[in-house]
């Protein structure tokens, strides 16, 4: 320890490896929730059949195991009865310990096939519907959200109640055993059972004393390790960094404090881990010694036969097998219905955004869009956009300008029907958004995001995305449109170069081509753009701006500009502040307004994002 | 599926658990007795019966019977508690044992994948070694005992109890133990192949997992789209595999273990068949067959184990192997033998005729690079994409080797100084920076946990985040990173900036490190820096042509060569490629046809992969 300490002295007051703690989410909770269970059931419900079917052959197969050391102990008082008929008598109890044997092969081929097959469908039913509910809660809730925490959700929460479901039916299944023998015990000499069940309510307080502290080792136990493991992965993530700073040996030095924590938490999760064997072993032999005396007594005083007595001793080794899964069942209940309770709690929240009763399919679509006084906001009485009015004719492109937070990205989800409204409506080809189904809204309107987002697969596959009959020809011809054709050709295999994670083997600019290219194959007679700001090089610029002005070509656009040439480009260019459309008109006419608009420009900025704060307020405030 | 790499993993974790021979002792000690004490229990038992039995039909005197029943029990307890005993010892040891190797195993790992250069880390993927150091390690670590100490357990189990029954009777021991073949068969051969359909099932859920991450990371594509039914198509897809996969894993397992049960309860008729005629016969007594059926029982569970004992094994060995292969690489880039410690005396970096390519490939990213910048001086560096300008910032604080030609430092070749002097000398500020889930402090500080507040505060006022940070709930000492408080690009890169400038390194290269900063905002950086870095020779690279216009001399990259070197002004009365792109960036409201037209050759370059590595 000393030495720990001197270390822990020189060790630098700012430095640490990995997170301090990361304790998951509620461990413990109720071993039993009532509204869980009951939801729980619906799931079940459809397998419910084969559910009974399964149970009933845990019930024959435990029967089976029941009656095993019975006729096992008949077998010892014929031979040991020795009488004439003894071999007849043999043959024939080994004839039904065969039948019993098959029948509890059966039973056991049912019980764990059906059971565990029910059990993994009813999670794969169970995730698919909470997948499905994503699917259509509103983007409020997922922008809320992280992935990560919706994704432990989806896995861990599901795996836990898997691991309940399979566990319960055949802790149902020990249950059964434990009383079944307890009942035979006794009924085969009440009092010789009795004594031998006198050591059970002893195991049952000795484990209630020690799970507690077991389980809390455990849980330091699971902590130190994947403590030790974050640090672990940090150090490689970072390890560009790290070596930048030459932080290898300070490191090394303090990962060492977590590897010990983590051995130290472990070494002690074991001690006591295994604490139990030798008191459950003690318990074994005492009930066995009990068995011997007493009942070695009583077959010695004629009233116990020697079959009794060997069934007896093989209960008692059998006995003590059950005990242990059924208190390992409570643990796993407990995590069960806390993992019960988060996927529940995520089918909860509610779809804000559903189809209207009788909403209309929008099948022929000029691509008009109009907003007439629209207001809206994401948090109440804190609207961010008021009384918003504009319209877009059929081809047009309407570019948004103005600073962060002026209302541009909310206006072009807007069109998109991805929030409410809350005054005012939206218009897409005549229609209110709200009058037609979403389904055909999509069909209608294209997005393109400020960051381009790529699913695996390959690069066909995901400039086609949810049109599965598009051909390879038109892929290519929608490449070849936005200028992406090119460089397609050019990686190892085309269009068939698999996409590393996220596009990790693709530029940025590159990405943004794709997802162009998908926007084209989509076509659809409205396009949402969001002109990403990254500062892209030059040359892939270039290529960009050409690709934006084909992409646009017939469609009508609502861009939410950065560039000054796609700005100046645009039919009409609305200038938004604060959530209100403080200018509107072309290039030409805003300059001649001499307002916001033409102050920002005469900056001489190439994109609108590169001028710095202070002077958009100034220029702001000299406007207003 | 190679399942079995070899032994050889396992006897350096074998070899590896030789350094605690006391524990390893203890273990292996109670091991045996653990085994040898429950074998006790059959003859005990048989012993019981046969007193009983035998005191019946010879009507002998029942107290001295009941005598030795009490002496029996009191024999079983003992062997009980010794036994229980005696496994625990065994367990702790042997697990102990484990985890300190593992704990070993850790340092070593973290040790080395610290130390293994960047051409390593380019070609491995993160998320593989991460796998290695924590699943690998933990499974090496539990499959000692589980796999190497149980093994002796089982031997020693069905070795020495065998022996026994053998001396007993050797029919009825075959009869008894015929399940034996079946449950090793079924137990080792089976779970191999359980293990290949569980692994094939692994592999589908990684990718319904990707699936489902992608669908919730990429929401409003698939909103925008309408692509709700095709998302579901492909979650269907998936799951309906991933359910066949489930299937064949139920089905091999209940197959297993209903025949290993089957195996087991058809020996014991057996052995109640030849048993009972054998009682009959007078060859044994009721005693011995009783004997015979507790060791029967006793047998049963680890019998099953034997199949865990043999996965835990074939586990070690293919995790060991994937450990000791990342243990016994060597760093290529490391200390030379006689190293010395980097001496600044005025801080001038030189390049001479430096040429390079990743992996030593010949596929040449820079050739015959020259170059000096002096202390104060500035050199930028632009040039298209994949042009090999990054690389030159990387190689100035040798993160990668050069093939020919050589980096020097006031004159000492960079090769043959310590790392530790060369990279507290040089500070290379790139791109994409990580963040680490600490303190804003702590984040700034990296480089220099020891540093002062002041030290911190200056270094972050220079690099304008400053302002951001007391904005901040707890201000410095904010987390940020994964479980923090996250950063926006820009921050991020003033972070990096922050963290570089704190060590007052004597060159630093700017890696486009402000290419998500604003440019107001990157020129109070530049204004700021210019007062600490007095005595500093800057390298910046970017393609921002603003960043690096007041450079002393400005280097056009392509294709690894310099096409184009001088001041702004010089380049710009050349009229080359230079100017070309000046103008572009300049003047947006140009034509960007006529623009395109007039940077000869970069253009057909623009789509290339812009990735330097």
């Amino acid at each position: 320890m000393a030495v720990n300490e001197a270390r822990a002295e020189k060790r630098p007051r700012l430095a640490s490896v990995g997170a301090q703690s990361n304790r998951e989410e509620v461990m413990f909770g109720a071993t039993f929730d009532g509204k869980v269970v009951r939801r729980l059931l619906a799931f079940v419900v459809p397998y419910r059949r084969r559910l009974l079917f399964g149970l009933a052959a845990v019930l024959v197969f435990t029967a089976t195991q029941l009656a095993i050391p019975l006729i096992v102990s008949n077998t010892f008082d014929y031979v040991a009865g020795a009488g004439d008929a003894a071999l007849t008598l043999l043959r024939a109890t080994v004839a039904v310990f065969v039948g019993i044997i098959l029948v509890n092969f059966i039973a056991n081929v049912l019980q764990e096939g059906v059971v565990a097959r029910a059990g993994e469908r009813v999670l794969f039913d169970l995730r698919r519907a909470m997948y499905r509910h994503l699917q259509r809660v509103s983007l409020s809730f997922m922008d809320r959200t992280e992935t990560g925490r919706l994704m432990s959700r989806l896995q861990g929460d599901v795996y836990a109640l898997q691991e309940f479901l399979e566990s319960s039916v055949f802790a149902v299944g020990d249950m059964v055993l434990l009383v079944g023998i307890m009942t035979v015990l006794v009924a085969m000499d009440w009092m010789l059972g009795l004594l031998a069940l006198a050591v059970v309510p002893t195991l049952i307080i000795v484990r209630m004393v020690w799970l507690p502290h077991a389980r809390r080792t455990f849980l330091r136990a699971r902590e130190a390790s994947s403590i030790a493991n974050g640090a672990m992965a940090e150090a490689i993530n970072g390890v560009r960094t790290v070596q930048e700073a030459g932080r290898e040996p300070v490191n090394l030095d303090l990962y060492h404090d977590k590897a010990h924590e983590n051995l130290v938490a472990q070494s002690r999760a074991v001690m006591i881990a295994q604490m139990i064997i030798p008191i459950v072993d003690t318990l074994t032999g005492m009930a066995t010694g009990i068995v011997v005396v007493v009942g070695g007594s009583m077959v010695l005083d004629r009233s116990l036969d020697l079959g009794v007595l060997i069934a007896f001793l093989i209960y008692i080794q059998r006995f003590f097998q059950p005990i242990r899964s059924v208190t390992m069942q409570l643990s796993i209940m407990q995590r069960a219905m806390a993992a019960g309770q988060r996927i529940f709690e995520v089918m909860d929240v509610p779809v804000e955004i559903k189809d209207r009763p009788g909403a209309i399919d929008l099948d022929d679509c000029d691509g008009s869009v109009e907003f007439r006084g629209v207001t809206f906001g994401y948090v109440p009485d804190h609207p961010v956009l008021r009384d918003i009015s504009f319209s877009a004719r059929p081809g047009e492109t309407v570019a948004l300008v103005g600073p962060t937070g002026s209302g541009k990205t909310s206006i072009t989800a807007l069109a998109h029907r991805f929030y409410e409204v809350w005054d005012g409506k939206v218009l897409v080809g005549g229609h209110d958004v709200r009058d037609v189904s979403q389904d055909s809204l999509g069909r209608h309107i294209g997005m393109v995001l400020q960051e381009p987002f790529l699913f695996s697969g390959t690069i066909e596959e995901n400039i086609r995305y949810h049109k599965p009959h598009v051909t390879l020809d038109a892929v290519e011809q929608a490449a070849r449109t936005v200028g992406a054709h090119g460089f397609i050709m050019r990686l190892p295999d085309g269009y068939q170069t698999e996409i590393e994670q996220r596009g990790g083997n693709l530029s940025l600019g590159q990405r943004q081509l794709i997802s162009f290219a998908r926007a084209v194959v989509a076509d659809t007679k409205v396009l949402v753009l969001d002109e990403a700001t990254a500062n892209i090089d030059s040359y892939t610029e270039m290529l960009i701006q050409k690709a934006l002005t084909r992409l646009l070509e017939g469609r009508t656009g609502l861009v939410i500009a950065h560039r000054l040439a796609t700005i100046r480009g645009a039919d009409r260019i609305l200038v938004l502040q604060e959530g209100r459309i403080v200018e509107r008109g072309t290039h030409a006419e805003l300059m001649a307004l001499n307002g916001l608009y033409a102050r920002l420009y005469s900056m001489n900025y190439s994109s609108f994002d590169d001028i710095p704060d202070e002077l958009i307020e100034a220029a702001i405030r000299a406007t207003t | 599926m190679t399942t079995w790499a070899g032994f050889g993993p396992v006897l350096r974790v074998l070899r590896m658990a030789l350094a605690h021979p006391v524990r390893l002792t203890v273990a292996v000690t109670a091991t045996v007795a653990a085994a040898v004490f429950q074998l006790l229990l059959p003859q005990y038992v048989g012993d019981v019966v046969d007193t009983v039995n035998v005191i019946l039909s010879e009507a002998a005197d029942p107290s001295a019977a009941k005598r030795q029943l009490l002496q029996l029990a009191a024999l079983i307890l003992g062997a009980s508690v010794v036994r229980g005993l005696m496994m625990m010892v065994h367990t702790q040891q042997a697990e102990i044992v484990g985890q300190s190797v593992g704990y070993r195993l850790r340092m070593d790992y973290y040790d080395k994948v610290q130390r293994l250069s960047y051409g390593f880390h380019d070609r491995v993927h993160t998320g593989e070694l991460i796998t290695r150091g924590m699943l690998d390690v933990e499974s090496v670590a539990t499959s000692f005992n589980r796999g190497m100490i149980k093994a002796v357990w089982l031997l020693v189990l069905l070795g020495w109890g065998t022996w026994l029954l053998l001396s007993t009777d050797p029919l009825l021991t075959l009869a008894a133990m015929s399940f034996a073949p079946v449950v090793a068969w079924r137990a080792t051969v089976a779970r191999m192949r359980l293990r290949v359909a569980w692994l094939r099932l692994q592999q589908c859920l990684a990718r319904l997992t990707k699936v489902m991450e992608e669908n919730l990371g990429g929401i409003r594509v698939v909103r925008a789209f309408a692509a709700r039914e095709h998302e579901m198509g492909k979650f269907d897809t998936v799951t309906e595999q991933a359910k066949r996969y489930t299937d064949r894993t139920i089905n091999i397992r209940v197959r297993d273990v209903s025949l290993m049960t089957l195996a087991y309860y058809s020996a014991m008729a057996l052995m109640l068949w030849v048993g009972g005629t054998r009682v009959l016969a007078g060859h044994l007594t009721v005693g011995d067959v009783t004997e015979f059926l507790v060791f029967m029982l006793i047998l049963q569970m680890p019998i099953r184990q034997l199949g865990m004992v043999v996965s835990a094994l074939s586990r070690a060995s293919t995790s060991g192997g994937r450990l000791f292969e990342i243990l016994d690489l060597d760093p290529d880039i490391r200390d030379r033998p006689d190293a010395y410690d980097l001496e600044i005396r005025e801080g001038v970096l030189r390049f001479e005729s430096v040429s390079f390519s990743y992996g030593g490939d010949g596929d040449t990213v820079l050739d015959g690079i020259s170059f000096e910048v002096g202390p104060g001086r500035t050199l930028g560096i632009v040039g298209p994409p994949g042009s090999g300008k990054s690389t030159i910032a990387l190689l100035t604080a040798r993160y990668y080797d050069v093939d020919a030609g050589r980096i020097t430092i006031d004159g000492q070749d960079i090769r043959s100084v310590t790392l530790q002097s060369l990279r507290s000398a040089v500070g290379v500020i790139q791109q994409d920076n990580f963040l680490f889930t600490a303190s804003v402090e702590s984040n700034v500080a990296y480089a220099d946990p020891w540093a002062q507040r002041e030290q911190i505060t200056h270094a972050s006022s220079s690099a304008q985040l400053h302002d951001w940070v007391l904005g901040l709930p707890e201000e410095y000492r904010t987390l940020v990173g994964e479980r923090g408080v996250s950063l926006s690009g820009g921050q991020r890169q003033r972070l990096s900036i922050a963290r570089s400038i704190m060590v007052r390194p004597a060159v630093i290269a700017f890696d486009d490190s402000t290419a998500a900063i604003d440019a107001g905002t990157e020129r109070r950086i530049r204004t700021a820096l210019r007062k600490l870095t007095e005595r500093t020779a800057t390298i910046i690279v970017s393609h921002r042509l603003s960043s690096l216009m007041h450079a002393d001399e400005i280097l056009f990259v392509d294709a690894g060569s310099i096409v184009e070197r001088g001041t702004h002004a010089e380049l710009m009365e050349l009229g080359g490629r230079y100017r070309a792109l000046y103008q572009l960036q300049a003047n947006p409201s140009e034509s960007l046809d006529r623009i395109a037209d007039s940077i000869a050759g970069g253009a057909a370059r623009a789509g290339e992969v812009a990735r330097g590595r």
